[in-house]
């Protein structure tokens, strides 16, 4: 307990644990992981946006849950216990959509549901919550959520304006169709996800210089 | 005929990894040697065969609304526990994976270095949630489950035995540095994908 009253709440290490992966450790771009849903929900804004919230409060849950009972999960079974702590958050994250945003949960169908197996929630409570205390698991699955969610939402802003000409449902361009442009519908369909997405991380890694060998 | 038309479907029109996304972390990861990539894709179809025929019948006699009638209880025959969905489906997969692995270590030691590592990797694989959880909301009945089960397999098989092939080729040619690795995967996946929609019209 002494060490957590010296260590003021927002010190170097807890900012870094929140911020980094907004860019330099970005979940989706850098460490690659939790793609599919990236690709599958991001036809349209909407969904994008609910979905990046639903993953944060997942991944912030379970972060928080993991590093306080880190302790007592025997090492052999850690998986299966990290598995159901999952599980049971994204049960009570469905029933709640289920309830409020009715239309996006069928929306988003099975992809609630995955959010089991996403490997970013995984892999943050393997790398970072099984050995760190529970206020920096907080920020680390914040941070880590909001990474993920902002990545969701440029995609699906892009494929929501490239491929039906409009931004939340509503119509951007107008007149423009008149003088003969076509909306891309490429970009509604799958191929277009991974293009679009391919492209995307190829302008953040170059801005924040990172080569993979 | 029909059960043919659905493997058809899943296998190459409704591809599992390149229409559905699902599976791309484990695809991304191992995609980098051909005979590695084999590997997983076996182990896949291998998990998925079994585990979403067994899904079936966890969620049709236990969890479905009304399922519980075979009990004789009115009280728990009109019980809808179709929330558990996910919880039961994970600890299946992840029970299966670990009885399969023990049972391969067991009986042949040959498939069990080929397979092993990629086994305890497969629970956290969407491709066999998703697959069960498509299952439930396309309410297929026991036959349908099975060949969707294993044609599903076969499709994220044929998919990363591709990009494996391909990126073995992609060695030899000068990306640009940003694209290196997942960059160009991605873009590479998807004109695979593209590729595959024209499977769509058939």
């Amino acid at each position: 307990m002494v060490e957590e009253i010296q260590e003021p709440l927002l010190s170097a290490k807890n900012k870094k644990a929140f911020t980094d992966p907004f860019s330099e450790n970005n979940p989706i771009t850098i460490q690659v992981l939790g793609v599919c849903s990236a690709l599958a929900v991001t036809a349209q804004l909407k969904p994008s946006l609910v979905m990046g919230i639903a993953v944060m409060a997942v991944l912030a849950g379970s972060n928080v849950v993991i590093s306080s009972i880190r302790k007592l999960i025997p090492n052999k079974v850690r998986i299966i216990v990290e598995m159901t702590v999952v599980a049971s958050l994204v049960i009570l994250v469905d029933q709640v959509l289920k309830a409020y945003a009715f239309d996006v949960s069928k929306q988003l169908s099975v992809f609630v549901g995955l959010i089991i197996t996403n490997c970013i929630v995984l892999g943050r409570l393997e790398a970072f919550a099984m050995g760190n205390k529970p206020w920096a698991s907080l920020l680390d699955g914040l941070g880590n959520g909001l990474g993920y969610a902002w990545v969701l939402a440029i995609v699906g802003l892009f494929r929501e304006v490239l491929g039906s000409g409009s931004v939340l449902g509503y119509k951007l361009f107008g007149d423009i169709y008149k003088a003969g442009y076509v909306d891309n519908g490429l970009m509604v369909l799958a191929p277009g996800a991974f293009i679009l997405l391919g492209l995307l991380i190829w302008v953040q890694r170059t801005l924040s210089h990172y080569v993979e060998d | 005929m029909e059960l043919l038309s659905l493997a058809i479907r899943s296998i190459f029109v409704e591809n599992i990894l390149l229409a559905y996304f699902l599976g791309m972390c484990s695809y991304l990861a191992v995609s980098k040697k051909v005979s590695t990539a084999f590997g997983l894709g076996v182990a896949v179809i291998f998990v998925l065969t079994l585990t979403t025929p067994l899904n079936w019948a966890i969620h049709e006699f236990f969890l479905k609304q009304g399922s519980l009638v075979w009990t004789g209880m009115p009280a728990l025959a009109a019980m809808d526990l179709s929330f558990l969905n996910f919880i039961c489906f994970i600890a299946v997969i992840a029970a299966t994976v670990q009885i399969v692995e023990m049972f391969i270590d067991k009986t042949s030691q040959k498939l069990y270095t080929a397979l092993g590592i990629f086994l305890p990797l497969i629970t956290v694989n969407c491709a066999i949630l998703g697959s069960s959880l498509f299952m439930v909301e396309r309410e297929y009945d026991f036959a349908q489950t099975l060949v969707f089960g294993a044609s599903s397999g076969v499709g994220f098989f044929l998919a990363i035995m591709s990009m494996a092939s391909i990126r073995h080729k992609l060695r030899y040619s000068n990306v640009p540095e940003g694209l290196r690795g997942l960059g160009i995967t991605m873009l590479t996946t998807g004109l695979i994908a593209m590729a595959f929609m024209a499977f769509s019209g058939m």
